[in-house]
Order: C-alpha cells, then structure tokens, then sequence
C-alpha cells in the first residue's frame, strides 16, 4: 500500500549553516519500523532532488522511534547569506511529510496504517 | 543576603527565554507561577554576536542584549528576596557592561546588597584574533576547510563557545545573577545542576544528562507547545503558554513540565520534536563539557504535562573548543509584489522575467538571485506540485552581491513594474527594500587550552 509520511509521522526541523536537518518521530510506536525501514537515504534523496543541491545523511534513533536526516545544500547559503524565506530550513519538516512510501502489504499487516484520503500532490492520488 | 548552596533533591530549572526577541512575559511568569530555584534565559543566536559587535563598536558601553535588563527588573524580587538565581548568556560581546547595567538596576530598586553578579569573560577572542593565527591557529571553516586569513580583514566577531566550568564556579562564589558571553546555551542548564549535585568532571552520563535538559528547554516554548505539530490543533491556550521546567535529581534523571494553570502541552511528541531540533549526528552531540548521545535517552510520560527523561549516557569531551566568527560577506535587498486572481502565478512568473532582463541590462551582476512564488512554491518548491489559479500570488525577488551599489539600484528597479509590467499588481505600500549589510557565519574550531575564562563576582 502507499501511505503518505503526513499519516504516520511528525516531524521538526531547523538548520545549521546552509544545512537542514529534519527529524521524523512515528506518530505510533508499532509505526516506526516501517519509517526505519522504508525511509531510506535513496528515498529521502529523490524526495528533495532540485530542492537542494548537496547530499543527504541519515540517521536511526530508535529509542525516540525517529529519524534525522541531514540535508546539505538545502538553504541558499544559510543564516544571514540566505535569500530564502525559510532561510532556517523551519518548515523542511512539513515537506518532508509529503512523501510517499511504498509499503508492502507484508510490512503494513496489522499495523493499522492509515488510509490516505487526500494526497500532498495531485500525481500522487491513486489512478480512479 | 548570602545565597548558599542548600540541600536538594530536586533542583528546578527553569526557561524563560529561547532567544533574543523572545516572550517579555515569560522570565515573571516563570518566577511567580510556582517554585523554581534556577531562571535559565538564553539570548544568543549565531550572528547575535556580529550585531553586539557593532552595537560596541559604536558605544562601548553596548554590546549586550538589553532586553535581559528589563527582564532582571521583571524578576527582581524572587532573585533579592527568594533566593532564585538567574543564569543568562546575555552578556554577548561586554559582559562587564550587561553587569553594570544590572547593578544599576539592582541599586534603583534599592537591592543592592542582595544581588551578588557573577561576570564570566574570556570567550572573546576578537582582540587575540591576529596572535592565534600567527601562532599556528588557522581557525579553518569546518565547512568549507578555508583558512580564517581569507576573510580576516572583514571579520567582525570571534568568541569560543564555552562550557559549564565558568559558571559553577561564578555560582560556587555565591553569585545570584550569571552573566556570560558566548556560553553554550545548554551549559546555562547543566551547571547549576553540575553544582548543585556536585556532579564531577568526568562523569560524562550526568553531564549529558544536563546538556540534554539544556537541550530540550533551550528554546523556550519550543518543547512545550509551541510550534508543535504533532496534534497541535488540540494544545490548549497558547496565549498563555508555560515555558519549560527541568526537574533534575542527582542521579542525572530529569523530568520537564511546566507551571499549572499554563497553556501548552509538555508531551512526549512535544519533548521528541524538540529533541530533534537543529540535530546533527545524534551519536555525538559535542559540548565543551562533554559529548552526549541522543540515542540513549529514553522518555516516559510522568502524568499531566510531565515527561520524565532518562538512560542517557555520555562520553568524554573533545580538546576543542568551536568558535563563532561572523564577518563582513557582502549586501543583500530583498522586495515584493502582489498579483491577483485570475492567472495570479502566470503574471508573477512574467514579472520575475521582466525584471531579470532588466537587471541583465543594465548589466548588474550578482552572486545570486532568488526568486519565490508566495502562496505557491516559496516554503516546498517543486514539492508543492501544481498551483490552480489561487486568488494571489506574492512575488518575492532577493538579490545578493559584493557591491553595495548594484543591489541599490536592483531596489530602484521594482516599484517601476507596478505601472510598466503585467497587471492586477499591488502590495507595493512598504516602499523600496532596503538594503542590508550581509554578516555570514564562520564556524571554526580551536584548541581548549587557548582559551582562559575568567570569573569575577561583583561585590
């Protein structure tokens, strides 16, 4: 099934320099497995390509059932430099929740993930 | 008065300030909602530093945030008659000017003798600066490797981010109020509770314990309700929202809540979203004090409003200190129009091309131009996928650049377009932009032994 990050998780994020950092927390415990394990660096990667131009990090804290990832080249500069409205990378964290995973009906059993009713991006919608 | 050190099981710290601008309220409210022993008021964000630099540069008896004197006077009477003690970074580049300030105000209010300032100097490194490159010190950008010599004559401040040691000791003198320079803002947390509990210098879990306490109420508001997304329709009363309190044990365990009869929500998504904020590798959060490890820390809710915080483990501190260095990068303008239904985007999109083939013409050359399409792709981008016709659209148009006088004539050039460009135009009342002197952020690191913080209580 497909499930919007916006379903499942929450998220906070902020900067250093002209890096963003966006954290993602499971909105459910019994849900962070499937962000451990589907929201992967390649994933989050093809996600911000043309929003920022360096690369991505990636990092586990399973005792918070979050991840943080670290998006380099995310903020024209950063801090003063930055001509950006968000030049303090706030609001990475909302972009990020538009994502959507790719969960398979295996890793989703009874989980209770719920359905998506309205998508982040129209071309996400499933095809009527 | 004397304050002693007393004997305590719990230790309350609490937040009143997550930076400069931050809610005038919050500092009283803290102080008269219920017990606290420790008023933790944290003013300096990254450049604040360049803007105090300036500010001394014309005054030498600025330099300081001087919103931390109204707030002193706003606390007065629980620091001279009920023994709560304030710790403040406040002190920016003139901490002996902020100490002035307040013994002034102390003496107004005719409490002189109970207020006992500590000053904690020696993190300034601006006068030393040509001395440390001469001697071997780079002060290399940890994110590009370039050496500070390349920028060295447009540098405006250079201070080393200092630990909790200073400020024990300031607190072991009896001082009441703590003024530093450029603290680390979790060390205006973990060293009362270092002194208090007597927490010794290597044991590295309790003092990641206190650095993670500082962590989670450094920002004010920000860990018990406010800007919390998750379930943020439900947190009650954020008009009246209670800024954040630790209560710490010995044993390094701690729980954050709030005052009763506070708006906000202290929750474990609430205290999770904060934990997470400005996260670099949360294996190795390095302080001057110590290196704590996110990944320990373990969470519990506590009843209403209460999170209890534990586990947490930490490792020896590095022998460098990280220094922040702000310098002179350039100028910068940025302007906006407003376009109206119908094809708002469409005749923001012509203006934005408009203008570049003006600027491109008249032969301006910048670093970088930003264009942004409010209401439609300025805080996502392509994220946002396609825009339907909204009813407005805010063009937003940012130019930067070494010369001062290309980026003046760019704000000459966007008030014309009101009359010679695309229609439905308005939103142009606040006039030309202004022109703003570019002050970057140079983040460098240097050995620890170079830098000596001194302590001095005022009689």
């Amino acid at each position: 099934m497909r499930v919007c990050l916006l379903d499942i998780a929450h998220a906070r994020s902020g900067d250093k320099g002209d890096t963003a950092n966006v954290g993602v927390i499971a909105l459910k415990p019994e849900w962070y497995p499937v962000l451990s394990k589907h929201l992967t660096l390649d994933r989050v990667r093809d996600h911000f390509r043309g929003v920022i131009t360096g690369g991505v990090e990636r990092y586990e804290l399973p005792n918070l059932k979050a991840l943080n990832f670290l998006l380099h080249g995310a903020l024209d500069g950063g801090g003063t430099l930055s001509l950006k409205t968000d030049a303090q990378g706030k609001v990475f964290s909302t972009a990020m929740l538009r994502l959507v995973l790719e969960v398979p009906d295996t890793d989703a059993k009874g989980l209770g993930l719920p359905v998506t009713a309205h998508w982040p991006v129209d071309s996400e919608a499933p095809k009527a | 008065m004397t304050v002693s050190s007393k004997d305590r099981s719990i230790v309350r710290v609490a937040s009143g300030q997550g930076f400069w601008g931050d809610w005038l309220e919050a500092p009283r409210r803290q102080v008269e909602g219920g017990d606290v022993d420790y008023l933790m008021l944290d003013y300096l964000a990254e450049v604040t530093m360049s803007i105090l630099q300036k500010q001394k540069e014309r005054d030498p008896n600025m330099g300081y945030a001087r919103d931390f004197v109204g707030a002193i006077e706003s606390v007065l009477p629980a620091v001279a008659k009920r023994g709560v003690r304030v710790i403040a970074n406040a002190g920016g580049v003139n901490p002996p000017a902020c100490a002035a300030a307040i013994k002034a105000v102390a003496a107004k209010h005719g409490v002189s003798s109970d207020v006992r300032i500590g000053v904690i100097t020696g993190d300034d490194l601006l006068p030393r600066l040509d001395e440390l490159i001469g001697g071997g010190h780079a002060l290399a950008n940890m994110d590009t490797g370039e050496p500070l010599s390349t920028v060295r004559d447009r540098v405006l401040s250079a201070n080393a981010y200092i630990g909790s040691v200073p400020i024990v000791e300031a607190l072991k003198q009896n001082a009441n109020i703590v003024i530093t320079g450029r603290s680390t803002d979790t060390a205006l947390t973990m060293a009362p509770l270092r002194y208090e509990f007597g927490w010794a210098a290597d044991d590295w879990d309790r003092l990641a314990a206190g650095i993670i306490a500082g962590h989670i109420i450094e920002c004010g508001a920000q860990c018990s309700g406010g800007n919390c997304l998750y379930d943020w329709q439900t947190i009650p009363d954020l008009a009246n929202v209670g800024y954040p309190i630790v209560e710490a044990k010995a044993d390094g365990t701690f729980v954050v809540t709030k005052h009763p009869n506070t708006g906000g929500r202290v929750s474990i998504p609430s205290v999770t979203e904060q934990l997470v904020y400005e996260m670099g590798d949360p294996n190795s959060y390095i302080t001057p004090d110590v290196v704590a490890d996110f990944t320990s820390i373990q969470l519990a809710a506590d009843g209403e409003n209460r999170v209890r915080v534990f586990g947490i483990k930490g490792r020896p501190a590095t022998d460098k200190l990280k220094v922040s260095i702000a310098y002179r990068a350039g100028f910068k303008a940025v302007g906006t129009l407003v376009y109206s239904w119908p094809d708002a985007l469409p005749k923001a999109q012509l203006a934005d091309r408009v203008l570049r083939e003006r600027l491109d013409n008249l032969g301006l050359e910048f670093d970088a131009i930003v264009t942004e399409f409010v209401g439609v792709s300025a805080t996502h981008g392509p994220l946002a996928g396609e825009a339907h016709d909204p009813p407005e659209v805010q063009l937003r148009f940012g130019v930067r650049g070494p010369d001062k006088a290309s980026v003046e004539r760019f704000t000459r050039e966007l008030a014309p377009l009101v009359l010679n460009g695309p229609p439905s135009v308005t939103g142009f009342a606040g006039g030309r932009p202004k022109v703003e002197e570019i002050v970057a952020y140079w983040p460098a690191l240097i050995d620890k032994t170079v830098v000596q913080t001194k302590v001095e209580v005022l009689p």
